[in-house]
C-alpha cells in the first residue's frame, strides 16, 4: 500500500524514534509506516469510529475524538511532532486548532488542499459552481470541508500568529512540484511549522 | 440457593492475611480460579480477565451450577479474539462473591458463615487478592488485564495500583467512579434484599433458604439497567405473554414482565444475596480519582508506559461513553498510549457480552 503523496512526504521528514500524534489519522496508514519504518512512537486521533476500529485492530493507539474539542486534553509539548493531515479545513476554528497543534507538538506538519489551484479557479470561473475534484470529491452541501483555504491564506494566518515555517512542499497530480507560484500551481500543500 | 461442589472448583489459599481498604484484615483468603491455554516457559503470555458483578471464573467453561456455557465463551477460546491457543488466560472469582472465593457465605474463624460479619470490601481489595494469586502462580508481568463493567473497574484499578505488572489494559463498558445514578440503582437492589423477611440480618445460611424474593427483585431492577430501551422495545414491545388480552390483574401480562421475573428467579439459583450486597457496595465505593488525591490523571501517572484500550457502547446508559472519555482524558494527560472507541451496538451495557463483531476485532487487534 502506498501513501498519499502528502503523507509520504511527511513520513520522509519525521525523524526516527520520535513521539508523534497524528490528528485525523484515518485508518492509521501513516502511523503504520512511521511505526514500522522509522521506529516512531505514534498515537492517533480520529473522529470516525469505524476508522478508529480499523486502526486499533491493526495494533495502533488511536483515540476516537473530535480534534475541535479533544486536543485540549493533551499536555503541552507531549509530542515531538504533531501531524494534521487534510483536517484543518474541517475545523470549526482552524486558527484555534493550529494553536493546539503547536502547543502539543514541538513541530507540526499541516497538509491541506489548496482551493486556489488553477484547475479549481478555472472550474469556478467557467462553471460558476463549487468545484468537485479528485481531492475535494464531495458536493458543497455534504462536504466536511467547511473552511476552504488557499496556500496564501495559510501563509497569512501563520504570519499573523508569528509561527515559524520550517519548510513547505507542494503537490499537483500526485507529484511534488516546486514552490514557485504555489498558490496557483499546487493542488495541495504540506507545511512544517514550529513556534 | 445452590452451592457449587468443591470438586468443580480450583482454589488457592493466600499465604498472608489480606489488608483491606477499610483497615480490617481478611485471613485465610481462598480464591477460586480457572485457567485456559498453556502458560509459556518465560510466563509472559498470561492474561488476567476480571469478571463483572455477578460473573465468575467460568469464562469459557460450562458453569457448574447452571450447566450453561461460560459467560464470555464467544470471546475466549482457541482461535477466538482472546486466543487460548496463544495466551494463558486466568480468571478468579472475586472476594465477596460466592463461587468458591472467600465471601459472606464462607466460614469465619468460629466456623460459622460470616454473614454480615464479613468486612466491607472495595474494588481495590478484589484486585489485591488477585495480585496475591498472581504472586502464588509466579506470574510477575501479565500480557494484559481485561475486564468489562466491574471487570473494567478492576482492570483500571490494577493499572493504577500495580503499574508495571501488566503490559496492556483493556477496559470495556466501564467507569472510573460510580455515579449517583449508579449508586441509586444499587441501593434499590440492596433494600429489596434487606426488606425480605427471609434475609434475617444476613443469617440465613443455616436455614438453607435465603431472601430469594428480594434478590430476584434486585436482579430485575439491575437487569433493566443492562439493556437499552430500544433493545427492550425490539425484543418485547408491548406484547402479551401467552394470552390474547390483558387480564386486568397482576399476573405477568406483558412479555417483558415474564422475562424479568424469569431472570430474577434464575439468578437466585446461582447467587448469594449477601454477596450481592457486598459486591454492589464495593462498586459504589469505587472512585479511582478519590483514591489518588482527587485527580484521575494522578492514578495513572506510574502507568504511563502501559498500553490502554478503552471501549464504550453508544447504547450503554449505565456507564455511558462520557465515563470512558473521563478515563481517556486522564490517560492523555499523562501521555499514556491509549486507544479509545465508542462502538455501535443495540444491546445497551450488556453489549460487551453479546454479539458485536467490531468488539471482537478491537480486542484481537489490541492484544496483538
Amino acid at each position: 500500500m502506498s501513501l498519499r503523496p502528502d503523507l509520504a512526504k511527511i513520513a520522509e521528514l519525521v525523524p526516527e524514534g520520535v513521539r508523534v500524534l497524528d490528528v485525523g489519522c484515518g485508518e492509521g496508514e501513516l502511523m503504520d509506516v512511521l511505526r514500522r519504518e522509522r521506529g516512531v512512537d505514534a498515537r492517533g486521533m480520529e473522529i470516525d469510529p469505524e476508522l478508529v476500529e480499523k486502526s486499533v485492530s491493526r495494533g495502533l493507539s488511536v483515540v476516537q475524538g473530535d480534534a475541535d474539542r479533544d486536543l485540549a486534553d493533551y499536555p503541552d509539548a507531549a509530542f515531538d511532532v504533531a501531524i494534521l493531515s487534510q483536517t484543518l479545513q474541517t475545523a470549526s476554528r482552524p486558527d484555534y486548532m493550529l494553536d493546539q497543534l503547536l502547543r502539543i507538538g514541538r513541530t507540526a506538519f499541516v497538509s491541506f488542499p489548496n482551493f486556489a489551484y488553477w484547475k479549481m479557479r478555472l472550474s469556478l470561473l467557467m462553471n460558476g459552481r463549487m468545484p468537485v475534484t479528485r481531492h475535494l470529491p464531495v458536493s458543497w452541501y455534504e462536504t466536511k470541508n467547511i473552511h476552504h483555504l488557499t496556500v496564501d491564506d495559510f501563509r497569512q494566518l501563520i504570519a499573523d500568529k508569528g509561527v515559524t515555517v520550517e519548510g513547505c512542499w507542494f503537490f499537483a497530480d500526485g507529484k511534488e512540484i516546486g514552490g514557485s507560484n504555489a498558490n496557483w500551481r499546487a493542488e495541495h500543500a504540506v507545511f512544517r511549522l514550529s513556534r | 440457593m445452590a452451592t457449587a461442589l468443591a470438586s468443580d472448583l480450583t482454589t488457592l489459599t493466600l499465604g498472608a492475611p489480606l489488608a483491606l481498604d477499610s483497615g480490617k484484615q481478611l485471613a485465610n483468603v481462598e480464591l477460586a480460579y480457572e485457567t485456559y491455554g498453556e502458560l509459556n516457559a518465560d510466563k509472559s503470555n498470561a492474561i488476567l480477565i476480571f469478571h463483572a458483578l455477578t460473573g465468575d471464573q467460568f469464562v469459557a467453561k460450562t458453569h457448574p451450577l447452571t450447566g450453561k456455557p461460560g459467560w464470555w465463551d464467544r470471546m475466549v477460546g482457541p482461535g477466538k479474539p482472546i486466543d487460548t491457543a496463544r495466551y494463558h488466560v486466568i480468571c478468579a472469582n472475586v472476594i465477596g462473591s460466592c463461587l468458591g472465593s472467600t465471601g459472606p457465605a464462607s466460614a469465619a474463624q468460629d466456623g460459622e458463615p460470616y454473614g454480615m460479619r464479613f468486612p466491607v470490601i472495595t474494588i481495590r481489595d478484589m484486585v489485591r487478592a488477585q495480585v496475591g494469586l498472581l504472586d502464588a502462580l509466579g506470574i510477575e508481568r501479565l500480557h494484559a488485564v481485561v475486564g468489562g463493567s466491574m471487570g473494567g473497574m478492576q482492570a483500571l484499578s490494577f493499572a493504577a495500583n500495580f503499574p508495571g505488572r501488566t503490559e496492556r489494559v483493556l477496559a470495556i463498558a466501564t467507569t472510573a467512579r460510580h455515579s449517583a445514578q449508579n449508586i441509586a440503582f444499587h441501593e434499590v437492589g440492596r433494600q429489596a434484599i434487606m426488606a425480605d423477611p427471609d434475609w434475617e440480618g444476613g443469617d440465613y445460611y443455616a436455614r438453607g433458604k435465603g431472601p430469594e424474593k428480594g434478590l430476584a427483585v434486585a436482579r430485575m431492577a439491575a437487569h433493566i439497567t443492562y439493556l437499552s430501551e430500544q433493545g427492550l422495545t425490539d425484543k418485547f414491545g408491548r406484547q402479551l405473554q401467552d394470552r390474547d388480552a390483558k387480564s386486568f390483574g397482576f399476573d405477568a401480562d406483558f412479555q417483558v414482565e415474564s422475562y424479568l421475573r424469569y431472570q430474577g428467579l434464575a439468578f437466585t439459583d446461582r447467587f448469594d444475596a449477601n454477596s450481592y450486597l457486598y459486591i454492589t457496595r464495593a462498586m459504589d465505593y469505587f472512585d479511582l480519582a478519590e483514591e489518588h488525591g482527587g485527580l484521575l490523571a494522578d492514578a495513572f501517572r506510574e502507568a504511563s508506559d502501559t498500553r490502554f484500550c478503552v471501549v464504550s457502547f453508544d447504547t450503554d446508559w449505565l456507564y455511558p461513553t462520557s465515563e470512558s472519555r473521563n478515563v481517556v482524558h486522564a490517560l492523555n494527560a499523562v501521555a499514556a498510549p491509549v486507544s479509545f472507541v465508542e462502538l455501535s451496538a443495540p444491546f445497551g451495557h450488556d453489549s460487551f457480552l453479546l454479539e458485536c463483531p467490531a468488539l471482537d476485532r478491537v480486542v484481537k487487534g489490541f492484544l496483538g
